[in-house]
């Protein structure tokens, strides 16, 4: 049993490429119904994105699995060759597929290191891949596990702290001199894409109040719908500046359009409230020289791109950490994949078995001091036969389910019926001896003995 | 016995105030949770210093020049608790507990008996003490401002700039240190000068500390209504706060030079 994963992304794929084998939503369940008809893929999993196809699968033989998702993709889309294909797929098999699956959820491998779209996708394509229980216990088990990853690296670094984009970065600056933005107002100059952009995210950010002006009447009445806005004629802009806290400039004027002394006056009248001033024109529309006048805070756009540079950088080596948690996070998950195989289980199962008996041959013997050797070897053999009876159908049963495909299935079902995976009881003489106790206590007690037993496996499902 | 315990205080806070400062410039967040733990076990030791003072002097009424710089102390370390549990603003403690751990340190140097006086004085110290420590708050809320006005100004966004709060929280703070300082002040000058009256038939006997701490007051007084009336706040308030807490500071040397009690 390998778990693999076959797919394109941004990074080794350009968009002409990514588009067509991109699987759209409606098509997803069709696409994963096809997937499971390939011999040998007994669990599949299919995350379509606009920066990446990928197909995690679990599958018998690991080349020969890459093999058919290779197969699933040229068959996705008849006008790729697997020639023109093949370069751009990546595959990977066991614990490096499982840490891209750890690293693609938790925004490490997305164009943007941090975005966060991507979890969501993941969790939108998990759920339909559960309704056609396309996924079985390996790849639900990975794919939770993925998400917890992903939440843990999101709260524990700085990974998606800070602004990226240059709209985002004025933000960011104005929250550093305005603590509460739902009590500001935005004064928008001008159409700019830019600051247009700048504008919705202070909106999003709480932002109450917009007033807008522009040269050309048209786009003034458009904008004014879009943010709720009021519409302030052009000619007298200049003496609303005094009731915005924040200015976002962005026309096409080739001069400066604000000046010192606007400023200075605004900031007067303002009884020195703090005004932010962001500049997103080229060329400027403000006079730099604003930025030496006390409480008037200028930033143009070389700012907010050095601010969004230092960002990038900042992900950059919160990226580092989050690769470690991911490390760790690999490590202790192959520790449960390990589990899952047969032969382990077979061996946990018979010394569990062996050492419950022993201990309990041990105490009856002890009680009846008086059996000659044959009647002793009479209780050893009565002891062994039971034992042996009662495994025969779940050993049987997982052979044969090992190589028929539902191997993880049985194995995780036989270690929770027997708690292989419980420390504290497993094929400890003790721990037989504290069960043969209840056994002989109350009927009640002893089923809510067995009721406590139960309870670790309960959380492990949890 | 409270020696132990106000050396052991001193250590803590001394502990504290490395910590945060090295903090400022860590992106480690962990600096400032060490910071908090020393000066909560710190401020502990001083409450228990505080109280075993009081039981060796018989009274609450403690009226020495050491005893009121420690209150005074131990009144700003609660407000840091204050701000970086309940505010998360853990850069306060760089700010604040250099202050306490001064007066602190000035404390020790001075001697601890209390000179016979009106028992009701200590109303007066209390009052003065605490309203002291709303200017200490406008000193470090001032310079913080100023710090961040010119990282914003000289386009520094390194880590200190993450770290500080942003300006008009820093000037609300400002604000409200000095628009509850100054009326504790005032009450402060009010007690002390009936205490006067009450020891020596006089309320004012015009000695340079007092002079000294009536100017504190009006130039307070003054900051006060210009930002009320006139619009001094943000950079402007920033200075004037920097500038009258170095007043009050003044006040204390001359009270300590003089070699006697706050307003006898």
């Amino acid at each position: 049993m390998h778990v693999i994963v076959v797919g394109l992304s941004h990074k080794t794929a350009p968009v002409e490429v990514r588009e067509k084998l991109a699987v759209p939503e409606s098509r997803l369940d069709e696409a994963l119904a096809r997937l499971r008809t390939y011999a040998g893929i007994r669990e599949g999993f299919l995350l379509s994105t606009c920066n990446r196809v990928e197909v995690y699968a679990v599958v018998d033989q690991a080349e020969e699995g890459h093999a058919r998702v290779q197969d699933f993709f040229a068959d996705t889309h008849l006008s790729l060759s697997s020639e023109q294909l093949t370069p751009h797929l990546y595959g990977y098999t066991g614990d490096r597929a499982i840490g891209h699956l750890f690293r693609v959820a938790a925004s490490l491998d997305s164009m943007i290191v941090g975005e966060p779209q991507i979890l969501g996708q993941l969790k939108d394509a998990f759920e339909v891949a559960l309704n056609h229980k396309a996924s079985g216990v390996v790849l639900n088990k990975l794919v939770r596990k993925a998400i917890s990853v992903a939440k843990r690296v999101r709260t524990e670094t700085k990974i998606a702290e800070t602004a990226v984009s240059v709209s985002y970065a004025a933000v960011e600056l104005a929250k550093k001199i305005f603590s509460n933005l739902s009590e500001k107002t935005v004064l928008l100059v001008g159409a700019g894409e830019m600051a247009k952009l700048a504008a919705q995210h202070l909106v999003d950010q709480g932002v109450r109040k917009v007033s807008i002006t522009t040269r050309d009447a048209a786009s003034a009445v458009e904008l004014a719908r879009r943010f709720n806005a009021a519409s302030i004629p052009f000619e007298h802009f200049r003496h609303e500046m005094a009731d915005a806290d924040i200015v976002l400039c962005s026309t096409g004027a080739s001069h400066y359009l604000i000046g010192v002394e606007d400023v200075q006056q605004a900031v007067r009248r303002r009884m020195n409230r703090p005004i932010f001033l962001i500049d997103i024109s080229v060329p400027r529309n403000i006079d730099p020289a604003v930025k030496d006048i006390d409480n008037a805070f200028l930033f143009d756009v070389d700012d907010l791109e050095m601010r969004v540079e230092q960002n990038l950088e900042e992900r950059r080596r919160e990226a580092g950490k989050a690769e470690r948690m991911v490390e760790e996070e690999v490590g202790q998950i192959l520790h449960w994949m390990k589990s899952l195989e047969v032969t382990p289980t077979i061996v946990a199962l018979r010394n569990r078995a062996e050492t419950i008996k022993q201990a309990e041959i041990d105490k009856a013997l002890a009680r009846l001091q008086n059996l000659s050797a044959q009647e002793r070897s009479v209780v050893e053999g009565l002891a062994s036969s039971i034992v042996n009876k009662l495994l025969h159908g779940p050993l049987v049963t997982l052979k044969a389910e090992s190589t028929a495909g539902g191997g993880a299935l049985f194995v995780e079902a036989a270690r929770r019926f027997f708690g292989l995976d419980d420390q504290t009881a497993a094929g400890r003489p003790d721990a037989a001896s504290s069960a043969e106790a209840l056994d002989e206590a109350d009927p009640d007690e002893s089923a809510a003995g067995r009721a406590a037993e139960r309870r670790p496996a309960g959380k492990r499902q949890a | 016995m409270p020696a132990i315990f106000f050396m052991a205080t001193i250590a803590l806070y001394l502990g504290g105030t490395a910590f945060s400062s090295a903090y400022l410039s860590r992106r480690d967040d962990t600096l400032s949770k060490i910071a908090l733990g020393i000066t909560g076990v710190g401020f502990l030791m001083h409450t228990i210093a505080l109280l075993a003072r009081m039981v060796e002097a018989g009274s609450v009424s403690l009226t020495s020049l050491h005893d009121a710089l420690s209150f005074f102390a131990w009144s700003l370390v609660l407000v840091f608790l204050w701000v970086d549990v309940r505010h998360r603003i853990h850069v306060m403690g760089a700010f604040l507990l250099p202050i306490a751990l001064l007066s602190l340190v000035w404390a020790a140097a001075l001697p601890r008996e209390t000179a016979p006086m009106l028992k009701t004085v200590w109303v007066h110290v209390t009052l003065s003490m605490l309203g002291t420590v709303g200017f200490a708050v406008a000193f470090a809320a001032g310079l913080m401002y100023l710090i961040q006005d010119w990282l914003l100004k000289s386009k520094q966004f390194n880590v200190l700039y993450t770290k500080l709060p942003p300006l008009d929280f820093l000037d609300h703070l400002n604000q409200l240190a000095i628009v509850t300082g100054f009326p504790l002040l005032t009450l402060g000058i009010i007690t002390g000068a009936l205490s006067a009256e009450v020891a020596r038939g006089a309320y004012v006997s015009w000695n340079p500390e007092q002079v000294w701490a009536l100017v504190t007051w009006v130039f307070y007084f003054i900051v006060l209504m210009g930002r009320m009336t006139v619009g001094w706040r943000a950079k402007r308030a920033a200075y004037l706060t920097i500038i009258g807490f170095g007043g009050v500071v003044l006040t204390l040397i001359g009270v300590v030079l003089k070699g006697h009690a706050p307003v006898m």
